[in-house]
């Protein structure tokens, strides 16, 4: 019987390539499930779980809420400005209040890096990282990998370019230690104000080209440009940005092979994706997403079974 | 995608030899043959020609019992298109969290409908009971079969914690709570037998 090598869900830094293939393996189960005429099982139902979303999320907390519902699990939402942070409470407070109430699990998203370690190493549940700050979600980089594997049958030996804002995302850095561990090639392409400095430190390689970039790949994951994050301009304009990072339907047809195309959500049509590229079958936007509940419920049945 | 999985199925002699257990014959090759000709005989009684009917088999252990009785029915009772599910229990059982080990699931495949069904539940030992009953929640999240029965190969009798019984039973073993009854199956484990083993 095999398990998961970590207690807590923090980072894809800290899982190893076994633990990434139980979490599909288990996934691939649970996509089934959810696709029944009763989707749901009771595996979870002696277990709370908080969710802690102390910036704004719509899709990640709709698809933990889902899972953990899916798994029978009893599920408190807080959401960050409704609650007494503003008046002061600490981090650490404000959860050790909410575990006194009996709660098991966490799902913790955060603006600051590091804040679900931090937990982690303070509080006595399992925590799980939704997304903290500029460095890692775990979740999603499960769910795109394993939509990548469902596609193209294996993730290993595969070219994957992250295209876009690599320096304000999360889901690129926690994407390039999944790739990499499950053994693809993973290439970074965007505008060099939006590349962070240290990357190729990663082991993956930098493109400015976009058009090289996709003539090398399989699979393109675009991100969003994340507009809330930018204090500074980091590019003169969306229009700017659209003409040299955008992708368009013509360029994927003047590509010798079909590539596969990502987005991790929400879209700006028309700047990282025009529309014709984001409704076309060569894009999985919306297998991401299914996947995406299916992925969560592997995560929170495998954690809850390490207690 | 999947990676390389250790089987579910227990290699018997790996586990005897290793774990220097004492083991008795219950059931030989002829006498297997035997019961899977009885078993068979007994659902074409029940059943006729299938055509309402649904053997699941339950994951991992029942599926190649199941196999074996299809294989039965088509080719020695000319019984032709039964359909055959197997059905995972992993996420309904009440011991998880509770046994101290992760239970990993197998593969499910219910792709025939189980609305009005006559359906057969199958599984190589009954012991507990505790399967059956996480294996009844299962099935419910499918839809409302008209019946559901269950034939098991061995029945440990007195040893239930729940009120179920079989319907249909290849052989009844009274073994006490420090003995463990495996089934072999040559595909798996390179012999049809039925083993009474000492932990």
């Amino acid at each position: 019987m095999s398990e998961l090598s970590v207690r807590h869900l923090l980072g894809i830094k800290y899982l190893n390539e076994a633990d990434i293939r139980l979490i599909f393996e288990t996934a691939t189960q649970f996509k089934e499930v959810i696709n029944r005429p009763i989707k749901k099982v009771p595996s979870l139902r002696d277990i709370t779980i908080a969710n802690l979303f102390f910036e704004n999320s719509t899709r990640t907390k709709l698809s933990f809420e889902l899972a953990q519902k899916r798994l029978s699990a009893d599920v408190i939402n807080f959401a960050a400005s409704m609650s007494s942070l503003k008046k002061g409470e600490t981090l650490i407070d404000t959860v050790n209040n909410i575990l006194s109430m009996k709660v098991d699990m966490v799902v913790m998203r955060h603006s600051s890096a590091g804040a679900a370690s931090f937990l982690a190493e303070h509080v006595d549940a399992t925590i799980i990282n939704a997304g903290d700050g500029a460095h890692e979600h775990p979740t999603q980089a499960l769910l795109d990998t394993f939509s990548i594997a469902e596609r193209l049958g294996d993730v290993a030996g595969k070219k994957v370019v992250i295209i876009g804002d690599i320096l304000h995302s999360r889901v690129a850095l926690s994407n390039i230690f999944a790739l990499q561990k499950l053994g693809a090639q993973v290439k970074v392409c965007g505008p060099s104000t939006l590349m962070p400095k240290h990357i190729t430190s990663l082991g993956v390689t930098v493109e400015t080209d976009v058009k090289k970039a996709l003539e090398w790949c399989d699979v393109a994951n675009v991100l969003r440009v994340q507009f809330e994050r930018m204090s500074a301009s980091y590019f003169p304009s969306n229009r700017e940005y659209a003409a040299f990072y955008g992708i368009t339907k013509p360029m994927l047809d003047s590509l010798e092979k079909e590539i596969v195309i990502m987005h991790p959500g929400p879209i700006n049509r028309g700047v990282e994706l025009s529309s014709e590229v984001v409704d076309s079958d060569q894009a999985i936007i919306l297998n991401q997403v299914e996947n995406g509940v299916a992925v969560r419920m592997a995560v929170l049945y495998l954690l809850a079974a390490k207690k | 995608m999947k990676s390389e999985k250790t089987p579910k199925t227990i290699n018997f002699f790996y586990f005897c030899k290793n774990y220097g257990m004492s083991k008795k014959l219950l059931l030989s090759a002829e006498d297997l043959r035997i019961i899977l000709f009885r078993l068979a005989c007994q659902l074409k009684e029940t059943h006729g020609n299938f055509t309402q009917t649904l053997l699941v088999g339950l994951q991992p252990r029942g599926v190649r019992l199941a196999e074996r009785l299809l294989h039965t029915l088509t080719n020695h009772y000319e019984v032709p298109n039964v359909q055959l599910s197997k059905l995972d229990i992993t996420f309904f059982r009440d011991d998880f969290r509770r046994s101290g080990k992760v239970l990993n699931a197998s593969d499910n495949s219910m792709e025939f409908g189980v609305e009005n069904k006559r359906i057969v539940l199958i599984d190589d030992v009954l012991y507990t009971g505790r399967s059956i009953r996480a294996a009844l929640t299962a099935i419910d999240s499918y839809g409302r079969p008209a019946e559901i029965q269950l034939l098991n190969l061995i029945d440990r009798r007195f040893s239930r914690h729940l009120p179920i019984q079989p319907d249909f039973c290849g052989h009844q073993v009274d073994a006490i709570q420090n003995e463990r009854v495996v089934v072999c199956w040559k595909e798996d484990d390179n012999e049809d037998a039925v083993y009474l083993v000492n932990k």
